[in-house]
């Protein structure tokens, strides 16, 4: 595939800052890997930031963005919302994006840089399957073969994003080890990586897993964040909003708008929201940064869910997408410094954040987003004054979610 | 009473022996030490405890499958470790495990209570040299005698290979393939080159492991390198309702292989 020469291309902010020589934030992230692919590791780094310094890799993704992936996404006010919620909430448009979510920034970036590093195939992790999709999707436009590992619990919850990466012509591997769900498609897809790294580049779909992903994620990322910012001045009448909000799994599309927002408008709070699952206390929850102690696993030094021996406990949330046990290094880092705050939601929240927001707005959110709105909905004149400006990152549309919702509410 | 791991491997490999290391998952079954104590006794010289992991990275399906049973019996880090102190056998005993449950215990316990069991390695393949010096678990287990062994594998550089058989302490451990562990049908032409790469730059015991699952392939594999590791092959053989005489019968069978 040769990317478009001609045309629009998105504005790109200039490259974001770099972890440290040795792949970390603060104390979080390395390089924690089997030997055999330590050598494609190092690869990955350099032909990355050869790339995101070079001015025509940055216009090819910068123009996949614009005519292929749709960018840059509106910011929406939300006027019945914040009526509701007595807020002025403006929403960070992913969801309008090519195939439905922040993840194809990410991926369009990774093939771009499998396609220079001269390998033909890409292999990828999904929770809900959207980052599947994704990959499959720019695998499908670059002309690269796809292999998606997928959890089998959610292979099962997320039929049709599974029928949408086999059309695209993907196969998609059902993981059936341990929790059966994102985690265990992590740990799989890197047995597997280990196997193929020669010929195979990893699309990793999160800011997470051994450096140079969690940083490399983060940039191709940030564009939600730098559009944000810009497009909120402009209806802020110059002003950055008050808090910055998103849902956090991983934690792409968090770290991706807080990227945007953390060192150019320090006003602005910014807002993780955590899978709080039936409740934290119930211990049944995906909320790394608030129940989640230091450890390493999946290649990164971060927090985790994990027992007193070390064993990592398996994540618990509605959504396929949240549903995983740790977070990326960079936000562990930005949770220590006390630069970004990290929230939950319950699942029953997001639900009445699912159906609050197409009820209020006509738009129906990813299970994950609807975290987000769930959360503000409870904190909404309580630890969010009313009258704030709130910019919340809608990182996907629900409609993978439909079936599942369709189930659990039943007659409307 | 501890036997030293590089130590006792170099004296054996001076007898002009292949050295034989099996790998048997700690925990799994209440037999497990009578598994470790059956190899010994049929020919192995020194045995590798995998202490069970929930997301054991660098493991096929064979020891993943053996983990989890493992985990669901109880076996804990702390369980492992101190049952193994009744092991005794003469040969050294080195767990392979994941760096999570090193760092959960801390660097020194972890290290202390492999001391006090008898425990003279440690094998960690999710912390390759550079964190494995930087988070300074070397100098812990330095500390109390234990060993660290490395891995290498066919895509480390040549540079980097002779940083890690310089780093290593107790044997090198030479993944024969690009992949898990697992058993294969036949032996990778990597394992060839990997230890040939190996001898040429150390004299540092030297051995393959990762898919040498036959008496054959073992024997094979040893013309290449100072002996193999045999893990999935042998535990396999445990999931199917083997015990200690099953086990010592297959590791008589691989020592009989490198023997010939």
């Amino acid at each position: 595939m040769n990317a478009p020469s001609r045309g629009t291309a998105v504005e790109l902010d200039p490259p974001g800052p770099e972890p440290t020589t040795d792949g970390r934030f603060g104390d979080f992230g390395g390089r924690y890997v089997p030997e055999s692919i330590i050598p494609a590791l190092e690869e990955l780094e350099s032909a990355f930031r050869t790339s995101w310094h070079d001015d025509e890799f940055r216009l090819q993704y910068a123009t996949l963005l614009s005519e292929y992936a749709g960018r840059p996404t509106p910011v929406t006010e939300c006027h019945r919302l914040s009526d509701r919620l007595g807020v002025r909430v403006l929403l960070k448009r992913e969801d309008l994006t090519h195939t439905g979510s922040h993840k194809i920034n990410n991926v369009l970036g990774q093939a771009l840089l499998t396609r220079r590093m001269g390998k033909q195939r890409v292999i990828a992790e999904t929770g809900a399957g959207q980052h599947g999709v994704a990959t499959a999707t720019a695998a499908a436009l670059f002309g690269l073969d796809c292999t998606v590992y997928m959890g089998a619990v959610d292979v099962e919850r997320q039929a049709l994003n599974v029928w949408r990466m086999k059309l695209l012509g993907a196969e998609v591997v059902p993981v059936t080890s341990g929790s059966a769900t994102l985690k265990d498609a992590v740990n799989d897809a890197m047995r597997e990586w280990v196997a193929s790294v020669e010929t195979t580049h990893y699309c990793l779909g999160s800011v997470m897993g051994p450096h140079p992903f969690p940083w490399l994620v983060r940039e191709f990322q940030r564009v939600v964040g730098d559009e944000a910012r810009k497009q909120c001045r402009a209806i802020l009448n110059g002003k950055d909003p008050q808090y910055v909000v998103a849902c956090i799994g991983g934690g792409s599309n968090a770290m991706g708008t807080f990227a945007g927002f953390v060192t150019q408008c320090p006003d602005s709070v910014l807002i993780g929201v955590e899978a709080g699952g039936l409740g934290l206390e119930s211990g049944h929850h995906g909320a790394a940064v608030n129940r989640g102690v230091p450890g390493i696993v999946h290649g990164m030094r971060s927090l985790f869910l994990q027992d007193e021996h070390g064993q990592v406990v398996e994540a618990t949330s509605i959504s396929a997408g949240l549903d995983y046990p740790g977070i990326g290094p960079e936000h562990a880092h930005l949770a220590e410094l006390g630069m970004a705050r990290y929230e939950y939601a319950t699942d029953d929240e997001a639900v009445a954040g699912f159906q609050l927001l197409a009820e209020t707005e006509g738009i129906v959110p990813a299970l994950e987003p609807a975290h987000a709105i769930g959360w503000l909905a409870r904190e909404a004149g309580r630890s969010i004054p009313s009258g704030s400006t709130v910019l919340l990152t809608l990182s996907g549309r629900g409609d993978k979610d439909a079936a599942q919702l369709m189930d659990r509410l039943g007659e409307l | 009473m501890t036997v030293h791991l590089e130590a006792h491997l170099r004296a054996q490999r001076a007898t002009g022996r292949k050295l034989l290391v099996p790998y048997v998952t700690g925990g799994l079954g209440k037999d497990w030490i009578d598994v470790v104590r059956a190899c010994a006794a049929n020919g192995a010289d020194a045995v590798e405890i995998g202490i069970p992991f929930s997301d054991p990275m660098m493991d096929g399906k064979t020891i993943q499958e053996a983990s989890q049973r493992a985990l669901d019996l109880g076996a804990t880090p702390e369980s492992v470790i101190s049952q193994a102190a009744d092991i005794d056998v003469g040969i050294p005993l080195a767990v392979m495990t994941y760096y999570n449950l090193v760092y959960r215990m801390g660097h020194d316990r972890f290290a202390a209570s492999l001391e006090a069991s008898g425990i003279s390695g440690c094998i960690l393949p999710d912390l390759p040299l550079d964190e494995l010096q930087r988070g300074g678990f070397d100098t812990a287990a330095a500390e109390h005698n234990v060993e660290c062994v490395l891995l290498a594998s066919p895509t480390t550089t040549d540079a980097r290979l002779l940083d890690i058989c310089r780093s290593a302490r107790g044997f090198v451990y030479g993944v024969s393939l690009m992949g898990i562990t697992g058993e294969r049908t036949s032996l990778a032409g990597s394992a060839k080159i990997m230890g040939e790469r190996m001898k040429a730059v150390t004299d540092r015991p030297a051995l393959l492991g990762v898919g040498i699952s036959t008496p054959e392939q073992a024997h094979e594999a040893a013309q290449y390198a100072d002996g193999v590791i045999v893990g999935s092959a042998l535990v396999r053989r445990l999931l199917q309702s083997g015990g200690p005489d099953e086990a010592g019968a297959f590791v008589a069978e691989l020592r009989a292989a490198l023997d010939a």
